[in-house]
């Protein structure tokens, strides 16, 4: 295990100058999965606010070589630059030895919505790939539309709340699981505010043969409106309340790698956030019940799914 | 020594792939140019191609990977048609302004709705705004020789633009035809080494590829790119003579076929331009000065060139496989009336849509076009300036 005073002496791949908002969690996250291999590494970026946000010409914060095309495609992309460097191994036109690893890129909308069908072909197709999303439940780019990965009860500005909607009413789709379905070597869900646990997960996905898919919980200030200062506390109480848990799914074993040692009640994770506040009018009170049953019927199917792996 | 091989149109485009073997070839099967995406398969299963061979879950994804590839730093192809080509809409474009010289093989189908698998040039009429080059083929000799010169042109420093090659679908994708193969070793030769400007594998060398550009630099992007399709005539006209003096087919930007003395002109594209040759000849026998102009590079339009050809007509036709609803004409049409407006003397000049999902054209539709070109000769007058040939009113 890397000790992070030796991380923080590597060179940074991703420099700083970018025009990311105050708290993201964005940069957090590619501090740390940035660092994860010393290969070359070439990039493929969705359409998102990591990539407006870092190459804005004549200027751009990559010290790797990097790629954007457009919003749904980052799988394949980066599949597509993985393809050439195959080819051109095989040709001799590349050094034998020379080892380069690939990573797309894409937040939540450009994963779980509009790019499923390209990650899932890419994984499918068994690229010697690394996608990372970076997950934070909304189009923030855009301006905080809903995403497949917005939570219940979560208000984007595509299901807001009002007086007749207490905002998002449909469940979050479970892209890890979606993702561990393709039978691919590695899945992992991790969080910024665990570091040394993102850390492992993305040196083991750039270390497997074949594709990997790492789902990152993602920090935003700016949708989720809270107080910025406390977003390493959020990013904590996300997997203290299990809505957010940390596994990983190894050759078709589930392991889950953080227990909370006593789960926090949901209204930890939703209170000190703006888009949920309506939640706690009266008239709301059934949905944070609704989203603290499904949170443990979630718990609970992990839990039993990790069991089974350890049984096997 | 080259050897005349029976091959259909798609083959005849997966022998010259065979031939070249690009680094990576990505590509999705729709009817009618499945076959090209099978057959390069195949060969990379009996270990014919070096390359990659990737088959997608789509032809959006095949165009992202061949992107993805190509700012790798290779030579990149692949092939697909209408709904395919449809779906790529959005990656042609970036394709293009990426500066990625891709090389696409597009056997030319109808598009949807009502759903038909026939030939006609909808889909790639629809992308002619994409910024690709487009050549068109009438047989399957053609296609096998475009395909080849593609990569040069769209490769070639000055251009570095995307090329497609439109091949009819049915027609001349499954069709039969004794075509002249050249020598592996020639064909590798006459293409030549990819150097790519901006490999993104040469890792030493950091680049940035599709930065966003702001109201600042993005309309002197896009003049780049402008610049780069406008050097192409020039290499497409050295690549078509050096083609010629290597295998004996030189080839230009069009086709004039018996219109020296020509007074009035039919100007058709791709596989009915064949069609059209013949009835040209029938009707020269009865002694009337019919000519054709084969339009084979659309994009870049050779505008000058063909308007110097046909202002000394006194009529012209201008047939279109593709319908440009609302608009003042067809896309060659619009294309070849606004080429010929500074001209001070000037053909009359008419449009006829044909062929829409692959409804035949025979000669008797040529020598039917041809009499009314010869009446509006006549009198000076049109009657029709915009109509459709063989189609039940
Ligand atoms: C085909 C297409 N549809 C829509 C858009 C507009 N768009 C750009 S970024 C974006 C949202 C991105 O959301 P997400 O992937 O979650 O990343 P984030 O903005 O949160 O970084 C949208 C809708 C687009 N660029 N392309």
């Amino acid at each position: 295990m890397a000790k992070l005073k030796d991380l923080a002496q590597m060179e940074d791949r991703l420099v700083a100058g970018h025009g990311m908002c105050l708290g993201c969690g964005i940069p957090l996250i590619m501090k740390i999965v940035l660092r994860a291999t010393e290969d070359p590494l070439i990039v493929a970026n969705a359409t998102g606010c990591l990539e407006v946000c870092t190459t804005i010409f004549p200027r751009t914060s990559w010290n790797i070589s990097w790629v954007h095309s457009a919003f749904e495609n980052a799988a394949s992309t980066i599949a597509g630059v993985e393809s050439m460097y195959q080819a051109l191994k095989k040709k001799g036109r590349i050094p034998q030895d020379k080892k380069v690893k690939f990573l797309g890129i894409g937040g939540d909308g450009g994963t779980y919505d509009i790019g499923l069908q390209a990650l899932s072909g890419a994984m499918e197709r068994g690229h010697d790939i690394v996608y990372l999303c970076y997950d934070n439940n909304a189009y923030a780019n855009t301006g905080g539309q809903r995403s497949s990965a917005t939570p219940v009860g979560a208000s984007a500005t595509t299901s807001p709340s009002g007086t007749q909607s207490p905002g998002k009413l449909q469940r979050r789709k479970d892209l890890t699981k979606v993702m561990a379905a393709h039978g691919i070597p590695y899945a992992a869900q991790a969080s910024p505010g665990r570091w040394k646990d993102l850390y492992n997960k993305a040196k083991k996905a750039f270390e497997v043969e074949g594709p990997a898919f790492l789902n990152v919980l993602c920090l935003c200030p700016t949708e989720w409106k809270y107080d910025e200062a406390k977003g390493l506390q959020l990013a904590q109480d996300a997997v203290d309340t299990c809505v957010w848990p940390l596994y990983e799914v190894e050759n078709g074993k589930y392991k889950i790698n953080y227990k909370p040692r006593k789960k926090k009640p949901i209204t930890e994770w939703l209170k000190p956030q703006g888009r949920f506040r309506h939640l706690f009018k009266e008239e709301n009170a059934s949905v944070i019940q609704r989203i603290q049953k499904e949170i443990d019927e979630e718990w609970e199917e992990l839990n039993r799914l990790a069991g089974f792996s350890q049984q096997k | 020594m080259s050897t005349l091989k029976t091959l259909n149109g798609n083959q005849s485009v997966a022998e010259a792939a065979r031939q070249i073997d690009p680094d990576v070839v990505a590509a999705y099967p729709i009817t009618p140019s499945t076959s090209i995406v099978e057959t390069i398969a195949k060969f990379k299963a009996d270990g014919l191609i070096t390359g990659e061979f990737v088959c997608p879950e789509s032809e959006h994804s095949a165009m992202s990977l061949c992107i993805g590839a190509a700012s790798g730093g290779g030579r990149v192809m692949t092939a697909t048609g209408s709904q395919g080509l449809a779906l790529m809409w959005e990656m042609l474009y970036i394709a293009a302004g990426l500066r990625l010289p891709i090389v696409a093989g597009i056997v030319n189908r109808s598009l949807s709705a009502p759903i038909n698998i026939h030939g006609d040039h909808s889909d790639t009429m629809g992308a002619r705004d994409s910024g690709w080059i487009q050549i068109y083929s009438e047989n399957c000799q053609e296609a096998y020789d475009n395909f080849i010169q593609a990569f040069r042109i769209a490769e070639h420093l000055d251009v570095r633009t995307p090329a497609l090659v439109g091949l009819d679908g049915f027609i001349i994708s499954h069709s039969l035809e004794g075509i002249q193969v050249e020598d592996d070793e020639k064909i590798k030769k006459f293409a030549g080494e990819y150097k790519p400007v901006y490999p993104m594998l040469d890792t030493d060398q950091k680049k940035t590829v599709g930065p966003i550009d702001f109201t600042d630099y993005y309309f002197e992007h896009k003049r780049n790119q402008i610049e780069g399709i406008e050097n192409a005539p020039k290499v497409i006209e050295e690549v078509g003579k050096e083609f010629g003096k290597e295998f004996g087919r030189e080839y230009g930007f069009f086709e004039e076929y018996r219109t020296d003395d020509a007074e009035v002109c039919i100007v058709v594209m791709s596989s009915a331009a064949g069609t059209c040759k013949d009835a040209v000849d029938e009707l020269r026998n009865q002694g009337k000065k019919v000519g054709l102009l084969k339009p084979r590079v659309f994009r870049p339009f050779p505008h000058r060139k063909i308007a110097e050809v046909l202002k000394r007509m006194k009529a012209v036709a201008v047939l279109d496989r593709s319908s440009s609803p609302g608009a003042f004409g067809a896309p060659l049409f619009t294309e070849i009336r606004s080429a010929l407006y500074d001209y001070p003397e000037r053909p009359k000049i008419v449009n006829y849509v044909y062929g829409l999902g692959g409804r035949d054209i025979k000669g008797e539709h040529f020598k039917e076009v041809a009499s009314k070109l010869e009446r509006i000769a006549k009198t000076g007058k049109v009657e029709e300036i915009y109509g459709y040939i063989n189609l039940r009113e």
